[in-house]
Order: C-alpha cells, then structure tokens, then sequence
C-alpha cells in the first residue's frame, strides 16, 4: 500500500481554525506546524479542548482550517478523500448495512469489479478477525467488534493516513489492549501514515514513534518526543516508564496553571 | 446468532441438555403467542357481548343487534338471504376502495418521500418549502371536498385527491425529520470513503432515514383508509365509503356497520402488511422490530 517511489508526507503550515459561537469567536487552533513522513505512527495527547480533534478534522478534510494549509505530498487538501481515513471514537457505522457490506463500502464507490471487491472486503474481514460475524449488523455487535470495523472500512478503502480520534476510548482495558496490539501489527503490515489521539499517555507510548503534547488557550504542538524503543515494548521497563513521566510532566505543566 | 440454531437443529446429533433448552424456550414462545391471540381477540368479542346486551335490554330499533349484522355481512359477502343491489357485492367495493386507497397512498408517496429527502437535505429547498407546507398541513382535508369536486368532478379521481392529500403530509414530515436527524458522522464517514452527490441520496440519506419514512408511510395507510368514506361520499357509485353512505340514506344501519367492519378489517389487515415489510427492510435497526 505504500508507496516508496513517492512517501506521501503530510505537512502543515500554519494552520489556525476559529469557530463562531454565537457573537463570539473561539480560537481552537494557533498557528500549527507540523511534517509527518509516510509510515510513521504520531499519538497527539493534550488537555480537552486543546484542539485534538479539530487538527484531525482538518487534515480529514470535515473543517476548512481559517488560515494556513494542510498537504499531502506538496498538494492542498480541500476536503475529504479515500486518501484519508477517519476512525470516529462512536464508530460512526453504516447501521443497515452488515459487517461485510461496511467494509465493502468504500471499493463499491470505486466500482470495481465485483470479484475485486469481493477479495478486498474478505481480506479486511479477515486481516480484523471478524471473518464469523461477517453477516451482523452494527448493533448485534459488541464496542470492540464495531471500532474493528471501523478500522477495516478504512485500510479497504487503501488510505494512506489513518486518523483515529480516541478510537479506544469507550472499550474495556482488555479489548484496548487486544486492538493496541491488532492495530500495531495491521500498522507493521500496512506501513499506514497513523495519527492517533489519546488521553492515555501509556497508550501514546506503547504505540507511537513520536508523541506530540498539544497545549490550549489556544491550540498549539507544546512539545514532540520521539520513542526510540523496540516493539513490542515493555510498559514496565525503566525507559518506557521515564518517557512516560516526562510526557506526563509537559502535560500536567499546561493544564496546572491554565485552570487556576 | 442464527448460526448457533441451525448448528443445533441441524447437526448430527444435539446434545440432549440443548435440545430440551430449545424445546423449552419454543413451548414458552407458544404460549407467548397464544397469550396475545387470546388477549386481542377477547376484547372486541366483549364488546360484541356487551352491543348485544345493550339492544336486547334497551329495545332500540334504531341499532341493530350483533346478529342482525352478522346476517347482513354475510348476505353481503355471499348474497342469498336479501337479494338486493348489496347481495354478494363485497369484492367489488373492496376491490374499487383499495384502488382509490391504494392510488392516492402511492402518489403520496412517490410525491412526499422523494420531496421530503430533497427538503431535508438542501436548506435552500426547505426555506422556500417550508412556510407553505406550514400554512397548508392545518387544512383539514374535508374541507378540500368542494375544490376537489371542482378540480376532479364527481367521481373516483376527488377521492382519490382526497386520500393523496391525507396521506401526503404524514409521508413528508416524517421523511424530512429523518433525514433532519441523521448523524453528521455518516455523511462525514461516506464522504471520506468516496461517496458523493446524488449517490449520497441513494446510499446514505435513504437508508438512513427509512426507519423515519416507514412511521409516516404507516400512519398515512391508516390516514388513506380513513378518508376513503369521505372521498367515496364525493358521489361514485361503488366502493366501501359509498356503501356506508348508501346505508345511511336508506336508513339500514345493519348496512352501515356492515360497512365499517369491513373497512376497519381492510386496514387492519394492510397494516399487518406494512409492519411485515417494514420489519423485513428494517431488520438491522434494533428499536424498530415489534
Ligand atoms: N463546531 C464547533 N463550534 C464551536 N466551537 C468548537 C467546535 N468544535 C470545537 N470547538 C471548540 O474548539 C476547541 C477545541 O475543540 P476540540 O474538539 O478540537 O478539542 P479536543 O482536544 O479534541 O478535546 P477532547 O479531548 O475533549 O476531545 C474547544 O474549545 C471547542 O469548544
Ligand atoms: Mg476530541
């Protein structure tokens, strides 16, 4: 899927979004930068209302961003595309359509011919272990089976960059754990551009190449860490753990004084 | 789920212990069923009881007894016992009332579904719509005989106008609430995979709202089948209202709840049918099964 003669690198430059609320204006983002090379595996952590989800929304392509531009490989996005692939934190599944019929959606837009489709949507059936639930409908489905799809919808549809926002959010610490490691390893075999919001900062550094701290009041990239260790990582080594308070640490420095 | 049942009715040999839970649980649906018959059909033959008490005790001519309607329906039906204009007509009238229902309903909503989607969706449409739609749904469809008479004349098209206009607003107010109530995630979720323009409409914004246009679709059925008796008083000389109107003015009561029952069975009988096909289509929303 990707694609070494041309690394799509997602950039973006000096992206601002104000929401009009009411007469007033909120600013949810200042001026963002941001470069993330093909393949690697970005969590962005930060307060609630830091603007997480907005900066998701634009390179998604759902906001226009008020100033500045998000590109993929030099071109400017105007708005969604198949390039893309949004995995929401309530699923957001085509209930009347099956498990198989969610996953198909996005190669049934291409209109490609039916056997093709047919062996993509098995592949992804399969790559998500949902091959014997392949006939249910969403709401026969448990949190853990639905965020699969979701997930399966996506890479069917060949995008390049998945963006997940707090995707794990809503599941049970054993069914995190499961999709954590389903999704590395589905991330190892894709090579998949993954941007990843979390509240968790162990989530963030059991997964991630690099964790970007987000702070408010308004939006911005406080700090970038990169994560050097090997997978599959051990959350109770010493070096996972000191990432991980040093993270916590830049985090907990912006929401301290903030709210006083 | 169902893989497990045909697995156990199917497989070589179930367990005992399994197939007594199922025979169980079947016994238990049995009487579940049985309940319900027994509960639905039991009151309306205490009322009946109750109809015949009353004319026995009160001696009234001016209604008849269960009997007495009894035996008319089934002069009605079969013929043999009056010999007059209604003996053994009953197919005919049904057979023209569910033509004039069944028009005005389907113009309803080949009109009002598609309408509805479009004004749901583009707020353009919905703000040169709305006002109007406003202003004309309070209109009690009765007072549209005069016009309609004017418009169709006396005869089938006035009732059928009339059943259109009955059943047209419930079509339409329920699909544009639908569609009003979609979740923006889906359009954000089919637009990202590729979906757009009209293939939204048929992919998205239809299924999606189904659930919404089968309540309107249901309550305009009952709407339809109401307004048959005023659109059949427009004037024609066969069908089920008529036939209640008829009775009236020949003072044959007998006649008249003849009549009704027949219709009321009528509906009830299409709206089974709705509510099969609206579970069939529907089988994927959880709070729409009944
Ligand atoms: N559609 C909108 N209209 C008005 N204001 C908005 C809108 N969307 C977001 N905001 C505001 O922008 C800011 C950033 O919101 P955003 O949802 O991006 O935060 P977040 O970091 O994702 O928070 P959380 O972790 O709670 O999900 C908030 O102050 C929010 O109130
Ligand atoms: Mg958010």
């Amino acid at each position: 899927m990707s694609n070494a003669l041309h690394p799509e690198t997602l950039t973006v430059r000096g992206v601002t979004k104000r929401f009009a609320v009411g007469d007033d204006e909120v600013e949810a983002l200042a001026p963002v930068d941001l470069t993330i090379p093909q393949g690697e595996f970005v969590c962005l952590i930060g307060a609630s209302g830091c603007g997480k989800s907005t900066l998701l929304r634009i390179i998604a392509g759902f906001e226009e961003p008020s100033t500045g531009e998000a590109l993929i490989d030099g071109k400017t996005i105007t708005g969604p595309g198949s390039d893309r692939g949004m995995v929401f934190q309530d699923y957001a599944l085509f209930p009347w359509m099956t498990v198989r019929e969610n996953i198909s959606f996005g190669p049934r837009q291409r209109q490609l011919l039916r056997g093709e489709i047919e062996k993509i949507t098995d592949e992804f059936v399969r790559m998500v272990g949902l091959t014997p639930f392949a006939d249910r409908y969403p709401s026969q489905l448990s949190g853990g089976m639905k965020q699969r799809v979701a997930i399966a919808r996506v890479l069917a549809n060949n995008a390049n960059i998945l963006l997940m926002d707090e995707p794990f959010g809503a599941l049970d610490a054993l069914t995190r754990e499961q999709l954590q490691h389903e999704l590395l390893q589905i991330w190892t075999r894709t090579g998949v551009t993954t941007i990843f919001v979390t509240h968790s900062v162990e989530e963030a550094v059991l997964l991630a190449d690099r964790v970007l701290v987000m702070s408010a009041g308004p939006g911005r990239i406080d700090s970038d860490f990169r994560i050097e260790l090997t997978r599959p990582r051990d959350v109770s080594s010493p070096e996972f753990n000191a990432l991980r308070r040093a993270i916590a640490r830049r985090l907990t420095s912006h929401i301290a004084p903030s709210k006083a | 789920m169902n893989d497990h049942a045909t697995v156990t009715a199917e497989g070589a040999q179930p367990s005992a212990p399994v197939a007594a839970i199922t025979s169980r649980r079947r016994n238990r649906q049995r009487l579940e069923t049985l309940r319900a018959i027994v509960l639905g059909a039991g009151f309306p033959i205490l009322l009946i009881l109750i109809w015949d008490r009353a004319v026995a005790m009160t001696g009234t001519r001016l209604i008849p007894s269960p009997y007495q309607v009894a035996v008319m329906m089934y002069d009605f039906s079969f013929g043999g016992i009056y010999d007059d204009a209604f003996s053994g007509t009953i197919l005919i009238h049904v057979w023209k009332s569910v033509q004039r229902v069944y028009g005005g309903f389907f113009l309803a909503a080949l009109v009002g579904i598609p309408l509805g989607l479009l004004i749901g969706r583009i707020k353009l449409l919905r703000q040169l719509l709305d006002p109007t739609i406003s202003l004309l749904r309070p209109i009690p469809v009765t007072a549209w005989l005069p016009l309609s008479m004017i418009f169709f004349g006396l005869g089938p098209n006035a009732a059928i106008f009339l059943v259109f206009l009955g059943a047209f607003y419930p079509i339409l107010l329920n699909t544009i609430f639908g569609v009003r109530s979609i979740d923006p995630r889906l359009f954000e979720a089919a637009s990202m995979l590729g979906c757009a323009g009209t293939r939204m409409f048929r992919q998205i914004v239809l299924p999606a709202s189904l659930p919404a246009i089968f309540n309107g679709l249901r309550v305009a059925h009952g709407f339809a089948w109401i307004l048959i008796v005023v659109g059949e008083m427009t004037g024609v000389p066969t069908g089920l209202g008529s036939v209640v109107m008829d009775g009236r003015t020949l003072s044959r009561t007998d006649l008249v709840i003849t009549g009704m029952i027949v219709i009321g069975a009528c509906g009830f009988v299409t709206d089974r049918i709705i509510v099969a096909i609206s579970n069939r289509l529907l089988s994927w929303s959880p709070q729409h099964l009944e």
